[in-house]
């Protein structure tokens, strides 16, 4: 059904949009989580460029590690990789506990969180600090500490994420109905979680 | 006595697209009244003066600095090329020795590539997206503004580099381990390495804000399968950015580090490989020239249809072409690397995949070539433009399928005859384009029409030039002249050729020279364009020329692929009542600087985004971000850490309103 509008120039009509009748369907995605979607995309292709070529590194090297420098030991990178993805878990409760107007529990699931993140956090820093070898060794040694340094640049940024986000629901800016930060966190700790899986598997199982 | 107009079509019926076009016109001119709106003009203003120089979010004021930044950018390449041609144009030539010559070179195709083609499109991008879908801004206005101000400081950054002395003279991609310490000491490099990891986060963050904003903020009806081509080949371009883009910043910044850090990456004495900076350099470097070609491509789809007075044939078939050369092209990069001693086995893939990617276009020039033949053209500027760019990229094409062939290849890698094809290929077939595109939308950006006098003698001096300067280059890669030699001596029998070039492509400037005269004068003296002067379908002929700030008070609900030429009476979507959902879409709307978020298959509206406020953080952020950039070059910890913390400031504050901006 179209009307005429008085106050447009005679060329239109006016068209009435039919409304859902059913009940409020789940609205689409806000835009800003689909720019964090592309965000985590595009820093995913940094992370796959960044494995092709510690595996191209090996595939051309004779010797591997090179120069026979020391291969990383499991233990206790494991422990702590545990701890890092396991912090999934809390950041998702955390997730679902804000629509749910479940303030304090989320505060809560956001704040074990960053502990854990930031436990694996510090032992990365730590790994680094006490390396057995400087990162211009060799080129070993230059992706290895590329690879995982880049990481932890990329968990740190998550810290801060989440210390954003906590302070947001602490303040009433977060809240039951707008909770879109908590949504985009949420997503790039998953990345920040899946990446490192690939990481530890690549650059720490492979070798065992 | 009649007078004969002759841009009129002969007389006898006229073509009905030709009804619809002068019909479009005037749909064009109504529309656009409708945007004449004092009380809502208030609401999208920006402050005045300097202030609002560095605080506007705008699309389309962004949109045009990117256009003049590049174009600036493209006048320094220009004139990198004539002082080459110049040393080129006799044998023993003394004008300049080999190391300023090897800067020349490097500059020239840096430039043209990162700072000149890439940011171009993101400025039509810019100007053009929200206006082709009937939105009023882009997804992310402030990443926008974030998104020039790094190009400008990573321009900036890279051109700093004539001033300190130090300029990158290691070709503009830049192989290492030529490009590490031992072989290319001093800083020259350093600027090049950083400089390109730095504005590639410039074309990443304008990728995602191009997506979203195709996916989310089409107007009502506007189904993807109903978006202008442009658009679709934006959509293609941006994706392509997300997946190569990461490769580029990937292979600068480790020779970054090899430089700066002493990595070892491409070392080969401490087990760095140098081909593995070729395989990252390429992977993004081969989809780097179709993310060129494929917004070009989408201008063509733009002006031959209209020009031609004719609905594109096979549209379709054009946006699956495009997206096809999209995924084919991330399959190609070996053939960058042909002489490289790689297993043939493995790189007969690749040249198998170059072959094939010559397929779909030539599907796209089908689809031109049937809307010709089916319409009725008209001969403006832009489409003479688009005449040269199907006969440029005809050859450009044919000797890309010629280095496709691994065993030609052995014979013509690094010789001139590389240097003619990407040149056909990169100035015809993007630069050509370029100019269609700056005449057909000029009119819309600054309210008035380019002399098409002025125009065609750009036009028609630039197409003959380049043959010239450009042609020969061919005759000497076959005769064995290598590229990227500073001089040559008079006994190979080359200085004819050379000086031809030499003199085509002097002409090749003065040609488009002619054009930047072109846009100076109509500024003040071209013909008052009106809303729709050329009698296009899509929407940013819907608008006053320029448009008012936020574009459209109501929003036009689409019913077809080309919204203007539909029968009339055009349809605008408003709402029932206040529903959250459509209240965006109308006059309620733009009071509240906001745009209207559509979704689903059939595009209905869904909501609302808003527009911020004029606001300085982007620049602040941007800052921060080349502060930390500087900190590297000159390895000072300190400066690096003051730009990371102002970055950090920059980008905090803004996002602390995500919630109340994205509902």
């Amino acid at each position: 059904m179209s009307t005429a509008d008085a106050s447009l120039p005679p060329a239109f009509v006016t068209q009435p949009l039919p409304l859902a009748t059913e009940p409020l369907r789940r609205r689409a995605r806000p835009a800003a989580w689909w720019g964090m979607v592309l965000v985590v995309t595009t820093e995913a292709m940094i992370f796959a460029g960044l494995l092709s070529s510690w595996f191209y590194l090996r595939a051309t090297s004779d010797q591997w590690p090179i120069g026979g420098l020391p291969s990383p030991k499991l233990w206790p990178i494991w422990a702590y990789s545990l701890v890092l993805v396991g912090s999934s878990i809390p950041v998702h409760l955390a997730h679902r506990a804000v629509p749910r107007g479940r303030r304090r529990a989320a505060r809560v699931w956001l704040a074990v969180g960053f502990v854990m993140g930031a436990a694996f956090l510090a032992r990365t820093a730590w790994d680094f600090a006490h390396a057995e070898f400087p990162i211009d060794r060799n080129a070993y040694a230059s992706i290895f500490h590329t690879t995982v340094g880049l990481h932890a640049l990329h968990v740190l940024a998550g810290l801060l994420m989440s210390a954003g986000v906590q302070v947001k629901l602490a303040t009433g800016r977060v809240d039951r109905r707008r909770h879109l930060s908590v949504e985009m966190f949420a997503l790039y700790w998953h990345f920040v979680d899946a990446v490192w899986i690939a990481v530890f598997a690549s650059l720490y199982l492979s070798m065992h | 006595m009649t007078t004969i107009d002759p841009t009129a079509p002969p007389t006898g019926t006229p073509h009905p697209l030709e009804v619809a076009a002068r019909r479009a016109r005037d749909v064009g001119d109504a529309l656009a009244r409708t945007g004449d709106d004092h009380e809502i003009e208030h609401v999208w203003k920006d402050k005045p003066g300097f202030w609002g120089f560095f605080t506007t979010v705008d699309h389309k004021r962004l949109g045009t600095r990117y256009l003049y930044t590049a174009f600036v950018l493209f006048m320094f390449a220009g004139v990198q090329a004539l002082v080459m041609r110049t040393q080129l144009a006799q044998p023993d030539e003394k004008l300049v020795g080999p190391q300023a010559y090897n800067e020349l070179f490097t500059m020239h195709g840096t430039t043209m590539i990162f700072l000149f083609n890439t940011p171009v499109f993101a400025g039509f991008a810019n100007y053009l997206l929200p206006l082709q879908l009937g939105a009023r801004d882009l997804a992310f206005p402030r990443l926008n503004a974030f998104s020039y101000w790094i190009y400008l400081f990573a321009a900036a950054f890279m051109y700093t580099s004539f001033l300190s002395g130090h300029i990158p003279d290691g070709g503009w991609f830049a192989y290492a381990p030529l490009t590490e310490v031992p072989y290319s000491p001093g800083h020259g490099m350093d600027f090049w390495a950083l400089g390109v990891a730095f504005v590639g986060i410039s074309t990443t963050v304008g990728a995602v804000n191009f997506i979203v904003t195709v996916f989310k903020m089409r107007a009502p009806g506007m189904t993807l399968n109903r978006i202008p081509l442009f658009v679709w080949s934006i959509v293609a371009m941006a994706f392509m950015i997300v997946f190569a883009v990461p490769a580029i910043t990937e292979a600068s910044l480790m020779l970054a580090m090899d430089r700066l850090f002493h990595t070892a990456f491409f070392d080969p004495a401490r087990g760095g490989a140098p081909l593995l900076y070729q395989h990252l350099f390429w992977f993004w470097g081969h989809p780097e020239v179709y993310i060129l070609f494929l917004p070009a491509v989408g201008m063509m789809l733009t002006t031959i249809p209209v020009f031609s007075r004719q609905r594109l044939a096979g549209y379709l078939w054009a946006a699956t072409a495009m997206v096809a050369i999209a995924f084919i092209s991330f399959g190609v990069w070996v053939h960058h690397m042909f002489a490289t001693g790689l297993p043939t086995g493995s790189m007969g893939v690749f040249s198998a995949a170059s072959l094939v990617i010559a397929i779909p276009s030539g599907v796209l020039y089908l689809c031109w070539i049937a809307t010709m033949l089916q319409g009725r053209v008209q001969w403006t500027t832009p489409m003479l433009f688009s005449l040269g760019f199907l006969l440029i990229f005809l050859m450009g094409g044919i000797t890309g399928v010629m280095v496709a062939v691994m065993p030609f290849d052995w014979q013509a890698t690094d010789s001139y005859f590389v240097v003619a094809h990407f040149h056909y290929v990169l100035n015809g077939a993007v630069v050509f384009p370029i100019f269609a595109g700056v005449y057909y939308w000029a009119p819309k950006i600054t309210g008035r029409l380019l002399s098409e006098r002025l125009g065609r003698w750009s036009f028609w001096t630039m197409f003959v030039s380049f043959h010239v300067a450009f042609f020969p280059m061919h005759v000497l890669g076959l005769m064995g002249m290598p590229r990227r030699v500073y001089s040559y001596h008079d006994g190979f029998g080359w200085g004819t050729l050379n000086l031809l070039s030499t003199i085509g492509a002097f002409v090749f400037g003065l040609g488009a020279l002619l054009t930047f005269v072109n846009v100076a004068w109509s500024r003040r003296h071209g013909e008052v364009a009106g809303a729709n002067p050329w009698g296009a379908d899509t929407l940013e002929w819907a608008t006053s020329s320029p448009p008012p700030d936020h574009n459209f008070t109501a929003t036009p609900l689409v019913r077809s692929r080309h919204p203007l030429w539909d029968a009339p009476p055009a349809v605008l979507a408003v709402g029932t009542g206040d529903a959250d959902e459509t209240r965006a879409l109308g006059r309620d709307g733009a009071l509240d600087r906001s745009a209207a978020v559509t979704t689903g298959n059939e595009t209905e509206p869904d909501g609302e985004i808003l527009v911020p406020e004029p606001t300085v953080l982007p620049l602040v952020a941007a800052a921060g971000v080349a502060t930390v950039f500087v900190g590297l070059l000159v390895k000072a910890t300190l400066v690096g850490a003051v730009g990371v913390g102002v970055a950090l400031v920059g980008v905090v504050w803004w996002m602390w309103r995500t919630e109340e901006d994205f509902v």
